[in-house]
């Protein structure tokens, strides 16, 4: 199954995105996480195999424009809205991985009618003193792997397609990507990722599914329980060998548990 | 040419093996390796030090802003330069904080330096640096992409505040004042002269040519490698088809003077060594949040030292390397003249911040260091840029009546 891959033009020709699109069925929209995602990558392929999946790349995030504009959590919450209107979906199956995960609690939480099915993997979005999120803008790019996964080799292998982390050329392509997404990120990330949505959580009236890595070093479990405890009805599913980035290590385990959302 | 007397304030008790056991000098260095007692001698020795500089004849004197850093113990530079601004009279005090972008509401930083300025009778160079990435956004939290646009916004205000006669509303994006107004305001008209420290990026270039801002490259690795940056600031002058007056510009020096080149070296050494591997021991993660800067001034020889293998041959730096590196000018007083006359000449800077006490340098060799500059380097280095000795537009204007402190009572009675 191939994605197709086209530039949207949203909210009035304000921004201009890149969206991936694959698969058929009922829509879903994938929110992606401070990392971005391309159009090869192995989760979507298995998202695509049961919906008709929607990844839209955030502004900042390939050749996606417009990130000038969206300074906090607010315009981004929105400017997701604005996105699923310029696809012509009506109230999609939305999925989010890290901050994209916050992003769509976020949607949520602010227009609990517009969202019916929801899928959080890792969400960002929530503080807990005695399980904090550690410090990842001042990560190095060789501490990555370790951080990111639950098998550093296999994450190495991931973030680099191959090529070495100490070869200095592909390392300055590499820093520069991670430096225009990171400064979007930053702005619903940096310093400490919360910007109230504990708050708003209790507005959510989506059927929910939580998924987690079990081995989770950047959000650590924990956030599970609480984004649980926070939300009516919903459904925490832990996955085992799998960090952060468990859509990747774990693609099948997580599309099987996102199917309880139907 | 103009001199400033330049002292970041080092803690002078770093451990030995500060290296091995701590990433960082700088954000996450524990403040347990602070001690106060030691810091009230210390702190107020680099005030003495400071004071003595303008005895001996330097220009200014300056004090920058960090936070969270055991190289630079002023997190407020305008109270140091409010310690000097009554035991001295005639320095211009350069403060080369303030970091706009860090207070809120932003007018406070016009109303202190406005502060200054009249307490000290027009005496103060106005510093608005954007601040290093460790402390906007790592010990300040700022938020990395937007921390130049809220630093616009502060820069808007703080010009409109000195400028305004009645108060104004000031509706920003990130502070918001329905009675915007600044009392006092300065005594230097329209403003004190304003100096950027940059590091390189071009739109601090521009900014500081169409305003007539003073640009200062504050770097630790000399004029050697500084060459380049102050190369590509010229251009952009030319571009812009400004003058070309050398007091456009500044640059920070190490130096070290001594009555030969070997003394400087056996006085100096270990001090130097002192600056540049404990003092200069930073973790590479927080010299650049992503987002600090925008991806175009990005450049590969920074990026090269984020490679395993280079951050594993951080080796130190002998004396010899410091100068022949340039990093530091060192030894005799014909030894640093030829050198300084070099720097000027290529930089083509007609200010020096000059970085004399370096790391646990003790106060007498300190002032043996800054007089022996001043009174064997300087004056022959004076007339360099005679020919624009009648630039006024990059320095102090104070009045020229200026109040003298009153002896203090028990003083008065004796």
């Amino acid at each position: 199954m191939s994605a197709r891959s086209y530039l949207v033009d949203v909210a009035q020709g304000r921004r201009r995105i890149r969206v991936f699109e694959a698969g058929g069925g009922r829509p879903l929209v994938f929110l992606h996480g401070a990392g971005g995602v391309t159009e090869d990558s192995p989760f979507l392929a298995a998202l695509a195999r049961r919906w008709r999946v929607f990844a839209p790349l955030l502004p900042g995030y390939g050749d996606s424009e417009g990130a000038e504009d969206l300074r906090d959590m607010l315009a981004v919450t929105l400017h997701s809205f604005d996105v699923v209107d310029a696809l012509g979906l009506d109230r999609p199956i939305l999925v989010g991985h890290s901050m994209g995960g916050m992003i769509a609690a976020e949607m949520a939480s602010v227009a609990p009618r517009e969202v019916e099915r929801l899928g959080l993997i890792a969400p960002a979005g929530l503080w807990l003193d005695a399980h904090p999120v550690p410090d990842l803008f001042s990560k190095l790019p060789h501490e990555l792997p370790a951080f990111l996964f639950h098998d550093p080799e296999f994450g190495e292998r991931m973030l680099t397609a191959g090529a070495d982390l100490d070869d200095p050329k592909f390392l300055e392509a590499f820093i520069i990507r991670n430096a225009r997404q990171l400064a979007m990120a930053g702005k619903l990330l940096f310093p400490i990722p919360d910007r109230g949505l504990a708050e708003r959580l209790y507005r959510i009236r989506a059927r929910t599914m939580l998924v987690w890595g079990e081995g989770d070093r950047v959000i650590p479990p924990a956030h599970g329980d609480a984004f649980c405890g926070g939300i009516a009805g919903a459904e925490l599913i832990r996955i085992p060998e799998a960090g952060h980035m468990v859509i990747i290590e774990q693609p099948e385990a997580v599309v099987a548990a996102l199917a309880r959302l139907g | 040419m103009r001199f400033v007397w330049f002292n970041l304030m080092p803690w002078p008790d770093l451990p030995e093996d500060f290296r091995e056991k701590y990433r960082s000098v700088w954000v996450d260095i524990p403040s347990a390796l602070y001690d106060p007692t030691r810091g009230h001698e210390v702190y107020n020795t680099y005030l003495d030090q400071l004071e003595f500089a303008e005895t001996v004849g330097y220009d200014g004197l300056g004090v920058n802003e960090h936070h969270a850093n055991a190289y630079g113990l002023m997190p407020s530079p305008c109270l140091m330069a409010a310690a000097l601004a009554r035991r001295t009279s005639r320095a211009a005090l350069v403060v080369l904080g303030s970091s706009i972008a860090l207070y809120d509401p932003p007018i406070r930083v016009a109303e202190e330096f406005a502060m200054l300025d009249v307490i000290s009778g027009g005496r103060l160079v106005a510093g608005f640096p954007v601040g290093t990435s460790m402390d906007t956004n790592y010990a300040y939290g700022r938020v990395p992409g937007t921390l130049r646009e809220r630093y616009a916004e502060a820069h808007a205000l703080i010009r409109r505040a000195w400028a305004e006669d009645q108060p104004f509303v000031f509706n920003g994006r990130y502070t918001k004042l329905r009675y915007a107004n600044c009392w006092p305001k300065p005594v230097q008209k329209p403003h004190p002269p304003i100096f950027i420290p940059g590091g390189g990026s071009v739109e601090t270039y521009d900014f500081c040519i169409e305003n007539n801002y003073n640009y200062s490259y504050l770097s630790f690795f000399g004029y050697l490698r500084g060459r380049r940056l102050m190369d590509n600031y010229w251009q952009r002058v030319a571009e812009l088809g400004a003058d070309d007056s050398p007091y456009r510009a500044g640059f920070a020096q190490s130096i070290c003077v001594a009555e030969t080149d070997a003394e400087a070296e056996r006085l100096y050494g270990s001090h130097v060594s002192y600056f540049f591997n404990r003092c200069l021991h930073i973790y590479p993660g927080f010299v650049d949040a992503p987002g600090y800067r925008t991806v175009k001034t990005i450049q590969s020889e920074f990026l090269n030292q984020l490679t395993r293998p280079n951050l594993g041959a951080a080796a130190s730096l002998s004396w010899g390397e410091l100068v022949e590196r340039g990093y530091i000018v060192a030894g005799s007083p014909e030894t640093v003249r030829q050198r300084m006359e070099e720097l000027i000449k290529t930089l083509r800077v007609g200010n020096i911040m000059c970085l004399i006490h370096m790391g646990d340098m003790p106060p007498e060799m300190t002032r043996y260091s800054t007089e022996l500059f001043a009174r064997k380097v300087m004056p022959h280095l004076r007339g360099i840029w005679k020919d624009y000795e009648a630039d006024e537009r990059f320095w102090i204007c104070p009045l020229a009546e200026r109040a003298i402190p009153a002896p203090i009572a028990a003083e008065a009675a004796r």
